[in-house]
């Protein structure tokens, strides 16, 4: 299945829950935010939802600014 | 410098009705590495740090800045990368989820050249946040107009910019900036284009409530020094205004009595 992660397609084997999807990315996830299709999920609920093929998602954190 | 011992009592900066020590505000884009980062934020004792949301990079893993901010300063997420009023509240929304409070610099830029704030975008950005239940603090042109829009939408700041950001011209705005002090009834926090430390003295002077700072200490060859001398600058210069900063003259007086030695009885 594909998803569009940050703006890239990405291709997966099966589907995943989010919360095994950040944690791939992130090395750290407890300051990340993750947005499926547009809406915000709260990081309690990474691990009851499951990314679906088509999905558009995207991981932000924090960073330098002023 | 300890506070407590100053001349004069100075009254706490509150913003949003939290008091603050420190009226100097730091942004933590543009360092070189993010201990010079966490140094500048000790020396300087600033509460209140901007901060910035990102797509994350999905190559490398990156440190998260959040880790070098000590949990008792204050985080004002900016919403840099917006170019309307939509696109910053969705930035500021996404903030909010990641439970670092629900303070957020607005932040609407659309030009790419003098990277001027969208006042307009501003104040409909603003006027939605602040419904939502968020502390806003608009970054701005300095106008009286668009103040008062602000004051009016429930904006706990006006930040007027000083001059092109990043820039260090420092107050380029000076008389525009003036007004805002002058006749709004918000801390008026002087952002962008502030330079040296200098300069942050001289908006303390003119009565603004606090200054911001970003570039000028990131790119300095030592941040965490020059840290120092913006948030001491930015102490001297609310000092000055306590004190009543005597008016220019067209003409010289004398500090020292000029008759009555040597040549007349």
């Amino acid at each position: 299945m594909k998803i569009t992660l940050n703006g890239t397609i990405k291709e997966l084997p099966q589907s995943v829950l989010l919360t095994d999807l950040v944690s791939q990315y992130c090395k750290n996830p407890k300051h990340i935010i993750a947005e499926v299709n547009g809406e915000i999920i709260k990081s309690s609920n990474w691990t009851q939802k499951t990314v679906a093929d088509g999905d558009t998602i995207e991981l932000v954190g924090f960073v330098g600014g002023g | 410098m300890n506070t407590s011992t100053l001349p004069i009592r100075d009254t706490p900066f509150i913003l949003a009705g939290k008091a603050f020590a420190s009226r100097f505000l730091l942004g933590t884009g543009k360092f070189q590495s993010k201990q010079d980062l966490a140094n500048s934020v000790a020396t300087s004792g600033t509460e209140i740090v901007t901060v910035a949301l990102r797509r994350i990079d999905l190559d490398h893993h990156e440190e998260n800045i959040i880790e070098y901010i000590p949990q008792n300063v204050t985080l004002l997420t900016n919403t840099s990368g917006a170019r309307n009023a939509q696109e910053a509240i969705r930035i500021a929304r996404l903030a909010k989820e990641a439970g670092h409070g629900n303070w957020i610099k607005i932040e609407v830029i659309n030009d790419s050249k003098y990277l001027l704030p969208d006042n307009n975008e501003t104040i409909k950005a603003t006027e939605i946040l602040v419904k939502e239940g968020f502390i806003v603090l608009p970054y701005v042109s300095p106008d009286l107009y668009v103040a008062r829009e602000l004051v009016k939408a429930g904006a706990a700041a006006v930040m007027p910019l000083g001059s092109f950001i990043g820039s260090n011209q420092g107050l380029k705005t000076r008389e525009m900036i003036k007004v805002l002090i002058n006749e709004i009834d918000l801390p008026i926090i002087v952002d962008a284009g502030i330079g040296a430390p200098s300069q942050a003295a001289e908006a303390m002077e003119l009565g603004a409530a606090a200054v911001l700072a970003n570039t000028a200490v990131a790119t300095a060859a030592q941040p965490a020094a020059i840290a120092q001398a913006f948030a001491l600058a930015v102490q001297a210069g609310r000092l000055a205004h306590l004190s009543g900063v005597p008016q220019k003259r067209s003409l010289a007086d004398a500090s020292s009595p000029l008759t009555g030695f040597l040549y007349e009885n």
